[in-house]
C-alpha cells in the first residue's frame, strides 16, 4: 500500500516538474511543449489524406464579399510593383519568371471551399487560378523537392508547405476571386489558396515559389504558430 | 485561453459578448494565441493518452462495473440519494465503492471528457475528419459543443473541489487509493 502511495506521489511531483519545465511558449521547439508540438505535427501528417477533396459549401453560405476578412502585415495595403513577375525556382528543371498573362494561359482551376482561420472564424468565396501541381509540372519540379516555399511583397510575409499539401488538387495560385480579378485586399495579383491549410499558410501578394528539399519556416511559424497547420 | 478577433473592416464581428475585451492576465495561458495553442494541443494529446490508458485499465480489470453508471443498477439508487439530499427520504444503503449518484456524476465527467475529445478533433480537422464534424453539426457547432462541454467540466470540477473541502479525509483516499475493502 505504501509503495503505491509513494509511486503516485512521485509521479505527481515528476509530472508537475516536467510541465513547468516545458512551459516556455516563447520557444515552443524545446521541452515538453516542443516534444508535444512535434507529435502534433506528426499526427497532422498522418491524418492528412492527399486524395480527400473538400466539398463546396451550399450556395447560401457564401460570405458577402465585403465581409470576407482582409489581412496583411504591411502598414498599408501592399500594391504590386510595376512589371510584377512570379519567380519560380529551387529544384526545378526550368526556372521561370512568369507574368500574369503566362499564368492565365495555363489550365484554369475553380475552387469554392471553406476558409478556416486559426482565430476560429471561417468564410466562403470562390477563387480561380492555376493548380500548384500544374505549375510544378510546367517548370519540371524535382521529386526530391519535398517542400514548397512561398514569398511575397507584403513586408516579407512568407510560408513553406509540405509537398503533399502543396500538390493537393485543391491548392491553387489564385489570380481571381468571385469571378473577378483578385482585388488588392485579397492579395493581388496572385495568392495561394487551398482547401487543406489554415489561412495563415496561404501567402498573398506572391513574388516567389521555390521547390526545396528541406522545410523552411514562415512569418507566423517563426513567431510560434505551428508549421503544418492542416485542416 | 484563446480569443478569436478580427480587424475593423466592415461590420464588427462580435459573436460573443466579450469581444474586444482582453481577459485578465491571470486567466490566460501561453501569453498569446500561438502560445495558448501550443499549451492546448500539448495537454489535449496528454489528456487523450491518459484517457486511453484509463479506459484500457477499466476494461482489462473489470473496474468499469464498480465505477461506471449502469442504467438498470444505478438509476433507482441515484434517485433515492438525490431525494435524500433534498431532505425527502432516508439515505439508501451504500452499494459498493460509490453510491448511484456518485456513479452518475463521475461517469458524466468521463462522458464529458469523451465529448471534448470528439468535438475537439472535429474542430481540429474539419476536412480530414469530415464525417465526425458533420455528425457534430459542422465545425462551428462542434466548437460550441466544445466550449459548453468545457464549462460543464469546470462546473463539475468546482463542485468536486467544494465537496472535497467539506470532507477533507476523502482526499487521502483519492491520492493513496484508499482502503481496498469495498
Amino acid at each position: 500500500m505504501s509503495d503505491l502511495l509513494v509511486t503516485r506521489r512521485k509521479w505527481l511531483l515528476g509530472a508537475s516538474a516536467l510541465v513547468l519545465a516545458g512551459c516556455d511558449t516563447a520557444r515552443p521547439s524545446r521541452g515538453l511543449l516542443g516534444a508535444m508540438e512535434r507529435w502534433n505535427g506528426r499526427a497532422q501528417r498522418w491524418l492528412f489524406d492527399p486524395d480527400r477533396l473538400a466539398p463546396a459549401p451550399p450556395p447560401d453560405e457564401d460570405t458577402p464579399p465585403d465581409d470576407f476578412p482582409v489581412y496583411f502585415v504591411s502598414d498599408r495595403l501592399p500594391i504590386a510593383p510595376v512589371g510584377w513577375r512570379l519567380r519560380v525556382g529551387g529544384l526545378v528543371a526550368r526556372p521561370a519568371l512568369l507574368s500574369l498573362d503566362d499564368l492565365q494561359g495555363m489550365p484554369r482551376t475553380e475552387l469554392r471551399v471553406r476558409h478556416y482561420c486559426v482565430e476560429g472564424w471561417s468564410a466562403v468565396a470562390s477563387w480561380h487560378g492555376v493548380r500548384l501541381r500544374d505549375l510544378a509540372a510546367a517548370v519540371g519540379a524535382d521529386s526530391r523537392a519535398g517542400y514548397v516555399e512561398f514569398r511575397s511583397f507584403d513586408n516579407g510575409y512568407w510560408s513553406s508547405w509540405d509537398r503533399p499539401s502543396a500538390f493537393h488538387a485543391q491548392t491553387i495560385l489564385a489570380y481571381g476571386m468571385n469571378g473577378a480579378p483578385l482585388p488588392p485586399d485579397h492579395g493581388a495579383p496572385l495568392r495561394v489558396y487551398s482547401a487543406v491549410k489554415l489561412g495563415y499558410k496561404m501567402v498573398k501578394y506572391l513574388t516567389e515559389v521555390n521547390f526545396l528539399p528541406t522545410p523552411t519556416g514562415g512569418y507566423w511559424e517563426d513567431r510560434g504558430y505551428e508549421w503544418f497547420a492542416g485542416v | 485561453m484563446a480569443y478569436p478577433s478580427l480587424g475593423s473592416r466592415g461590420r464588427p464581428y462580435a459573436w460573443y459578448p466579450f469581444h474586444g475585451h482582453a481577459p485578465p492576465g491571470w486567466l490566460t495561458v501561453g501569453g498569446w494565441l500561438a502560445g495558448a495553442r501550443h499549451v492546448h494541443f500539448a495537454l489535449a494529446w496528454l489528456l487523450l493518452g491518459n484517457a486511453l490508458l484509463y479506459a484500457s485499465y477499466l476494461l482489462a480489470t473489470g473496474e468499469w462495473r464498480r465505477r461506471l453508471f449502469l442504467l438498470r443498477r444505478d438509476t433507482g439508487p441515484a434517485l433515492l440519494m438525490m431525494a435524500h439530499y433534498l431532505r425527502l427520504g432516508p439515505a439508501p444503503a451504500q452499494q459498493g465503492l460509490y453510491n448511484g449518484l456518485q456513479r452518475l456524476a463521475y461517469a458524466s465527467a468521463l462522458g464529458l471528457g469523451a465529448v471534448e475529445v470528439l468535438s475537439g478533433l472535429a474542430i481540429y480537422k474539419p476536412l480530414q475528419l469530415r464525417r465526425l464534424a458533420w455528425l457534430l453539426g459542422g465545425c462551428d457547432f462542434a466548437r460550441a459543443i466544445h466550449l459548453v462541454g468545457l464549462a460543464l467540466i469546470a462546473a463539475f470540477t468546482v463542485t468536486h473541489l467544494i465537496l472535497v473541502a467539506l470532507h477533507p479525509k476523502t482526499l487521502r483516499d483519492m491520492i493513496s487509493g484508499g482502503k481496498e475493502n469495498v
